[in-house]
């Protein structure tokens, strides 16, 4: 809180700064020239890293007010205006701490324009954070789209065979979503005379625009989410990009969606939350069983991870609109706990594909006998994929799971279906990579190198320690999910009292 | 006319004197020393623009009226003003090395660009109906001649044939029009009909408003009126593409929104309609019909219909901030234009010219830089952010959300989403594919508008503060 340098805009714009050196000092793709853009890519990542931790040194767990707050007259009808609180800084850590890793992962296995492909992760990373960091709608909303054209190029030109298909269903999804989302920031903007987030929370909209605007801005993260019916696109995306992209893409973007609902839909618009709330359980809940049925017949590791990763993004949707202290909380520590196993789980992918260059299960078997390290690590992050108590996994979902209890029961009681779901297609997915007769042509397959096992250390520590000790991230968003809870019921109180109605015991079942 | 007598008097329309006196001497020296002073002629002729541009940025700030009214000079002309000449200039810029290349470098082209030019300035200020058809008809009469200006290809006498018989018509159905104006109100003038008409329509008059539009539209090639616009964009020199998508669309765009606001604010209801259905179906038409599009400078047609469409959702809000919008609009439709010209006249492989999108296969790598620049510039025309395409959009959303136009937003933005796909089409062309043979070497001013559009549209969010400022200062003046 007393530095007296723009931390925030510094952690934000560190990689533009990376990409434009790489812009300048690298010339040509040859060999040399590969290793410059590598290490000044990786270096940069590291000091963004070590940059973003100072913001968790100086932060003030115990307030639930934005820090490190910056602000500057910017467009006229919008500023630029950062900051974070205890909900955005864990995603801006977990962006830049899984930076350099992405950055590791991609050493050998990229090895066609190392130069433009590090400059667009490095640009994906400056548009990453600063759309946590923002605090102008408007600003949000160009770091937010922005994002879509260093991923768009990183399916597209590093991306496998179907990388075309991909790229653009992935593109127009997500810009489609997005659009409607602007005009109800306009309408927002009409209504309230600024774009300023810190402002329009205090704010209080009328009952019907809140309705429409957050039909608008549901539009653009639940295909950001991804929730079903919307989620086609992330299967294809997954599949099709590159290791880091998919680790970037289920681990980062993806959250933006929630990042989205929580610091815009439930708070700004409580009682278009409140009246949507059923919606939202049927479709988490649909996600979470539905999913899980389609990841158990996959033949693609990817795809198979990708499903997953929908069915996990229910936990968290279903969570936040719980809007139960526990649910949110689960909610968070949930997309946070997501970031790094699916994160792990896609370079667990990538290691063995990098090998034999197939992502088809049948193509695997036996790989415990030629790689016992992986096959270890594999299984640890498969665990916290199915929610083992122990690691991050079980306690997102069951904090999650708890909060929904609370609100409602049947959604919770289908919810859990979906973890006993997750665990058959998991371990279903380790058995036959892992277990069984070494499959012919997996001979050669050499267990993880020292490069491999640097980038997975840093994982496999953070998955058990959240799973032991939750507290440290709980700890930082507990003010202000406390904050944004005292103000969503209040204002579900306030309307009670007005619509002042023959209140039959709603025990909270579905609102409505 | 008493205000003749003084010269000082004159000051304001100094640019337009000086484009005509210019014109005229360079008729005179090229006529004078021969075919070969083609390329010498030409440049000058880019000097003129700027002369011309300078004068208008020294003219003291304030609204100057002249010939009783029927010129005015506000902040909102002398805006579209700078923008137009900026856009001549910049197409004369891109014609230089290509007339050259393509054996047509003849004094009359600069010549016909500073007349055109001429007629567009006027446009711009004009005050009343009559002022507006002698500027529209200069403007046009010169852009059909340099339409077929490469008059031993069957394509460009064509073009320039199509855009003249068309034309031609359009220019009678603005006159109809304004004859139907000025017999029901009694008067040319703009200020005049505009108080005629505070009592409320008649049938005659918007019968005649009609009329006008439909000729406005034909000139910015909106649609139902853009018919013309794929055929003459294809058979036209591309640099006289790059001509008829940039300072023209100004020209355009600026009486429509000076008649619409000035001359029936009365009657706001009605045009209304007329502009929001006009600009429904020109951005969904350009962006499903360029879908299709094989040839890069039909698909920059289609775009351009496209963007006009967005541009009259501006003044579909029919408010200060719709204005504002409009000229934020197509301040920067103008920069993304030139930009994109600038590659499309340098698509050139082994001395003769491309015009495929599929030419453009694998530039990323065969020319790097050119793709980069190339790339963001589609990005900007596909309105993501933070390009400045992006905030050109927001500007004329932002007010037509405040005038409470929700359908036409909704469809707006998802036309958007449509028209992203073609441009990321040519990304992916230019980014996924394998190359094809390289280009030739760009030429040097060719890069030099690329590379000012491209840095433009990238860095243009991070101060926006002057082209805003300057648009709503402009828009302001209108009211």
């Amino acid at each position: 809180m007393t530095l007296n340098w723009p931390i925030l805009s510094v952690t934000t714009f560190l990689p533009i700064l990376g990409a434009v050196l790489i812009m300048l000092l690298v010339r040509g793709n040859e060999g040399l020239a590969k290793g410059t853009a590598r290490w000044i890519a990786f270096w940069t990542t590291v000091v963004t890293f070590a940059v973003s931790l100072l913001l968790v040194w100086h932060f003030d767990a115990s307030s639930a007010e934005f820090q490190f707050v910056e602000k500057q007259n910017w467009l006229g009808v919008a500023s630029y205006h950062m900051g974070v609180d205890g909900i955005s800084l864990p995603f801006v850590i977990l962006t830049t701490a899984l930076m350099p890793l992405c950055i590791m992962a991609s050493w050998v296995s990229v090895q066609k324009r190392v130069k433009e492909y590090m400059i667009a992760f490095l640009v994906l990373e400056t548009l990453m954070i600063g759309t946590f960091a923002a605090l102008d709608l408007v600003l949000f909303y160009l770091f937010f789209e922005g994002g879509l054209i260093p991923m768009f190029l990183i399916i597209g030109v590093w991306g496998g065979p179907r990388r075309v298909y991909a790229s653009f269903k992935f593109f127009l999804y997500t810009l489609a979503g997005s659009v409607l989302m602007l005009l109800a920031i306009m309408a927002m903007y009409w209504q309230a005379g600024t774009t300023d987030i810190p402002t329009l929370l205090k704010h209080g909209f009328p009952v019907g625009l809140q309705q429409w605007a957050w039909l608008a801005f549901f539009a653009s993260f639940a295909v950001k989410m991804p929730m079903w019916p919307v989620h086609t696109w992330l299967p294809d995306a997954h599949v099709e990009a590159p290791t880091a992209g998919s680790v970037i893409l289920a681990a980062i973007l993806l959250k933006m969606g929630g990042y989205g609902f929580l610091r815009f839909s439930l708070p700004m618009f409580p009682d278009a939350s409140h009246f949507f709330a059923p919606l939202v359980f049927t479709l988490s809940v649909v996600a979470i069983v539905y999913t899980s049925l389609v990841a158990l017949m996959q033949e693609d590791v990817k795809k198979l991870i990708a499903y997953s990763s929908v069915a996990h993004m229910g936990f968290v949707t279903m969570g936040i609109f719980a809007a139960t202290t526990q649910g949110v909380a689960g909610g968070i520590f949930q997309m946070i706990s997501h970031g790094i196993v699916s994160g792990a789980l896609f370079l667990c992918v990538g290691v063995v594909y990098d090998r034999l260059h197939t992502r088809e299960i049948a193509a695997y078997g036996g790989l415990v006998n030629r790689m016992p390290v992986y096959a270890f690590i594999f299984m640890l992050f498969t665990m916290a994929n199915v929610g083992l108590p122990g690691t991050s996994g079980f306690v997102g979902e069951f904090l999650a799971l708890i909060g929904t209890f609370k609100a409602n029961i049947q959604v919770a009681t289908i919810a859990t279906l979906g973890v006993i779901l997750s665990a058959c297609y998991a371990l279903w997915l380790y058995r036959k990579m892992i277990f069984g007769t070494l499959k012919p042509g997996l001979e050669s397959m050499k267990d993880i190198g020292w490069r491999e096992a640097v980038i997975f250390t840093p994982l496999v520590v953070l998955t058990i320690l959240f799973g032991v000790a939750p507290k440290p991230v709980l700890d930082m968003s507990a003010a202000s999910v406390a904050q944004l809870l005292d103000g969503y019921n209040k204002a579900i109180a306030v309307k009670k009292t007005a619509e002042a109605a023959p209140t039959q015991d709603t025990t909270v079942g579905i609102a409505r | 006319m008493n205000e003749l007598s003084n010269v000082n008097a004159l000051m304001p329309i100094l640019p337009e004197i000086i484009l005509a006196c210019g014109a005229m001497l360079v008729l005179m020296a090229g006529a004078f020393s021969g075919e070969r002073s083609g390329a010498v002629v030409n440049g000058w002729c880019i000097i003129i623009l700027l002369v011309a541009a300078g004068f208008l940025l020294s003219l003291p700030a304030g609204r100057y009226t002249l010939f009783g009214g029927s010129f005015i000079v506000d902040d909102y002309a002398r805006f579209l003003k700078l923008l137009t000449l900026a856009g001549s200039a910049g197409a004369l810029v891109l014609s230089l090395d290509f007339l050259t290349k393509e054996k047509l470098q003849k004094f009359e082209y600069g010549t016909l660009f500073l007349l055109s030019t001429l007629g567009m300035l006027m446009l711009i200020s004009a005050g009343d109906l009559i002022a507006l058809y002698l500027g529209l008809e200069l403007m046009s009469l010169a852009l059909y001649v340099v339409a077929a200006s490469n008059r031993d290809n069957a394509k460009s006498t064509e073009a320039g044939l199509k855009y003249f018989v068309l034309g031609a018509l359009s220019s009678g159905m603005l006159l109809y029009g304004a004859s139907l104006i000025y017999g029901f109100t009694g008067t040319v003038s703009f200020v005049g009909i505009a108080k005629a008409t505070q009592a409320g329509p008649s049938i005659g008059l918007i019968f005649g408003l009609v009329f006008l539009f439909a000729g406005f539209c034909f000139k910015i090639s909106a649609v139902p009126f853009h018919m013309w616009t794929p055929d003459v964009y294809e058979g036209s020199p591309s640099p006289v593409t790059a001509f008829f998508a940039s300072a023209p669309k100004v020209a355009g765009i600026a009486i429509f929104v000076r008649a619409a606001v000035t001359a029936f604010p009365g009657i706001v209801h009605e045009w209304q309609q007329i502009v929001v259905f006009v600009a429904i179906a020109s951005m969904a038409l350009g962006a499903f019909a360029a879908i299709g599009q094989r040839n890069i400078k039909r698909l920059l047609a289609y775009s351009s219909i496209g963007h006009m469409g967005f541009a009259l959702v501006g003044l579909a809000a029919g408010t200060p901030e719709g204005v504002q919008g409009v000229l934020v609009y197509i301040a920067i439709y103008v920069a993304m234009t030139l930009g994109s010209f600038a590659v499309v006249i340098s698509m050139r492989r082994d001395g003769m010219l491309v015009e495929n999108i599929s030419d453009l296969a694998g530039l990323s790598r065969t020319h790097p830089t050119m793709a980069f620049f190339f790339g963001l510039l589609l990005f900007s025309l596909a309105g993501i952010p933070p390009l400045a395409g992006f905030f050109a959009k927001y500007y004329v959303f932002l007010a037509a959300i405040k005038a409470g136009l929700f359908t036409l937003s909704v469809i707006g933005v998802l036309a958007s989403v449509v028209g992203a796909y073609y441009y990321l089409l040519i990304v992916k062309i230019m980014y996924f594919d394998e190359p094809a043979k390289g280009f030739e070497p760009m030429p040097m001013l060719l890069r030099f508008v690329l590379g000012v559009s491209g840095l433009a549209n990238l860095l243009f969010f991070v101060y926006p503060a002057p082209l805003v400022g300057a648009a709503t200062v402009a828009a302001k003046s209108l009211f």
